[in-house]
């Protein structure tokens, strides 16, 4: 049906606003948290969030005539009261498959997270969550190789992957870096990890720590029996760069190399995933200013969109935070996302902020992360909520040992398997935590001396971004 | 007064994966976890290797997979009857999770020498 040219400013909702929409299995749709303007109409403020996401600009333009809008534009088809906050509200808005490029997440974000989020008739904005249809899924690589390759890879069952990374994050020398991962892995650790400010500083040269890194990982499976692995930083200040040193791990014979997506940028993230698929290398990822992003309850993107974001562009491990060290992160809501990491169907669950049904289609999953100020008191909680499928790192909790590394390595592990052990055998891990450990610290004096110089330490904060319930 | 270290020295010990670093479960506890894999409704997988081979990907299989296999009794028959057979060898029991295709545990039951 033609329609006819009428210049001048419309209301976004007269176009966008369509409350009797029924979503399609294959659009895409997003969850805002909205905060407008005093005085500006929810529909008014969730149609213009629909509207500069997608097809709409301020004015009505001539050249809309030359296409069907109706076929591509954006739609807000449901506004919802946030539990608690009477000033800001859930929109809900379908975009049609068409409208984005085959693969690209930079795509769906450049859309979704871009012009919008300076929009001078809103205060805040936050993006929720998006319910990627199937029909997008199947365009993505996601994880070059996924949980159960990684498993197989490193001969890993039954358990949590252990790590670390090695401290101090800066200045060391690549021979004596090296000298930290052996001591690790020799210890008991499956894993060490560069730090993400590792990249190629005048102190330490990439090629030198790789070098070194890799003599230690090949000396500490000789003499331990087990499969061992450091997860290489290759993210460098160009894509050529980062291929190089990605290049190179391979050359060295590395299992798994590393990189910083968010930093790095979405489009060398998924580059590098293909790489990593196409030479059978794993793929660690971290999350360096996702905080930035993340953390403020009404403005910016929630981790789980980023964590979808990156299942979807690639990756083997991803950084979840870890509920109970020094980090932000609240359990429901992290269990709520490393669902979204690790499962083929994820139903829409508000208590644990999944705000739409997921489906995953066959693509593999990604191991959780858990990162950051944790010691082996935390042992059990980490294994209750993290389950099998993630990997525990503790830093500071395995070189802070008064041994040294190789013996906090130790401890570590006999720590994770006396709770993996112990759940097995039906018993309440978070409760019985403490008999657990002291009964393990019996026959291991690495453990006893870990309990003793941690026992005092918790990070007792309250979380910034809470889930929206009414309290 | 003599010097006196607080420091020990940690020792390298070559470990077989899951449970390497735990004392030897006793029958009882052995016992759990193969409860454990029956109650996840994982099959039991018995395998064997000598020393030299326990880094490869590929142990020998006892018999074949126990698909189905619920009574834990006839399992640990199994592992002792495998164990009898070939005394130098690890043994150890998988719980094979056809849903992942992939192991859901794996742990050295017996070591060999």
């Amino acid at each position: 049906m033609s329609k006819k040219y009428d210049a001048g400013v419309k209301e976004y909702r007269d176009t966008y606003w369509t409350p009797e929409y029924v979503p399609l299995d294959t659009d895409l749709l997003a969850c805002f948290k909205c905060t407008g303007q005093e005085g500006v109409p929810r529909e008014e403020v969730a149609a213009a969030v629909a509207a500069e996401s997608s097809t709409g600009t301020w004015s009505t333009v001539w050249s809309e005539l030359l296409t069907d809008l109706e076929f591509y534009k954006g739609r807000c088809y449901r506004i919802e009261d946030v539990p608690g906050d009477p000033e800001a509200f859930y929109a809900f808005i379908a975009y049609p498959l068409d409208l984005f490029e085959e693969g690209s997440i930079t795509n769906v974000l450049t859309s979704l997270v871009g012009n919008v989020f300076g929009f001078k008739a809103l205060r805040h904005l936050r993006l929720e969550d998006i319910r990627f249809p199937i029909a997008f899924i199947k365009t993505c690589g996601g994880p070059p190789n996924g949980i159960v390759v990684e498993r197989d890879r490193l001969n890993k069952y039954g358990r949590p992957l252990l790590g670390c990374t090695i401290k101090p994050k800066l200045g060391l020398s690549g021979k004596n870096y090296g000298r930290v991962v052996y001591e690790c892995l020799r210890g008991g650790l499956d894993l060490t990890k560069d730090d993400e400010n590792i990249n190629s500083q005048p102190f330490q040269r990439w090629r030198e720590r790789f070098e070194f890194v890799a003599e230690a990982v090949k000396l500490a499976q000789q003499e331990t029996g087990e499969v061992k692995g450091h997860y290489l930083n290759c993210t460098a200040n160009t894509p050529e760069e980062l291929y190089e040193r990605a290049e190179f791990a391979k050359e060295l014979d590395m299992p798994i190399i590393m990189h910083d997506y968010i930093t790095g940028g979405f489009t060398a993230n998924t580059g590098l995933a293909n790489w990593c698929r196409k030479n059978g290398m794993l793929l660690h990822i971290h999350r360096a200013m996702h905080a930035v992003i993340d953390r403020h309850p009404k403005h910016g993107i929630h981790f789980r969109v980023l964590a979808k974001c990156l299942r979807l562009s690639g990756g083997d491990q991803l950084h979840t935070g870890t509920v109970v060290g020094k980090l932000e992160g609240d359990r429901q809501t992290t269990l709520g996302y490393i669902d979204n990491l690790r499962e083929s169907f994820v139903p829409e669950d508000r208590s644990r902020g999944n705000f739409f049904d997921q489906d995953w289609g066959s693509m593999p999953g990604v191991f959780a992360v858990a990162s950051g100020g944790i010691h082996v008191w935390h042992m059990p909680a980490l294994l209750a909520i993290f389950g099998d499928d993630s990997c525990l790192q503790f830093g500071g909790g395995t070189h802070g040992h008064p041994w040294g590394s190789a013996a906090g390595a130790a401890a570590n592990r006999v720590a994770l398997e006396a709770c993996v052990k112990a759940r097995n055998a039906g018993r309440e891990i978070e409760k019985e935590s403490r008999d657990i450990l002291m009964e393990a610290a019996k026959h291991s004096p690495e453990l006893a001396i870990a309990l003793e110089t941690w026992k005092e330490i918790k990070f007792e904060f309250d979380t910034v971004d809470k889930l929206d319930v009414q309290g | 007064m003599p010097f006196q270290s607080t420091v020990g020295d940690y020792q390298t010990v070559a470990t077989l994966e899951t449970f390497g670093f735990l004392p030897p479960m006793t029958q009882e506890e052995i016992y759990d976890q193969i409860a454990y894999i029956i109650a996840q409704g994982w099959s039991p997988v018995i395998e064997h290797v000598h020393p030299t081979g326990s880094m490869q990907s590929y142990w020998s299989y006892w018999k074949l997979p126990f698909f189905g296999e619920k009574d834990l009794n006839l399992i640990v028959s199994e592992l002792e009857a495998c164990h009898r057979a070939y005394p130098d060898h690890h043994v150890r029991i998988i719980g094979y999770d056809a849903y992942t295709q992939s192991q859901g545990t794996a742990f050295v039951v017996f070591q060999g020498r």
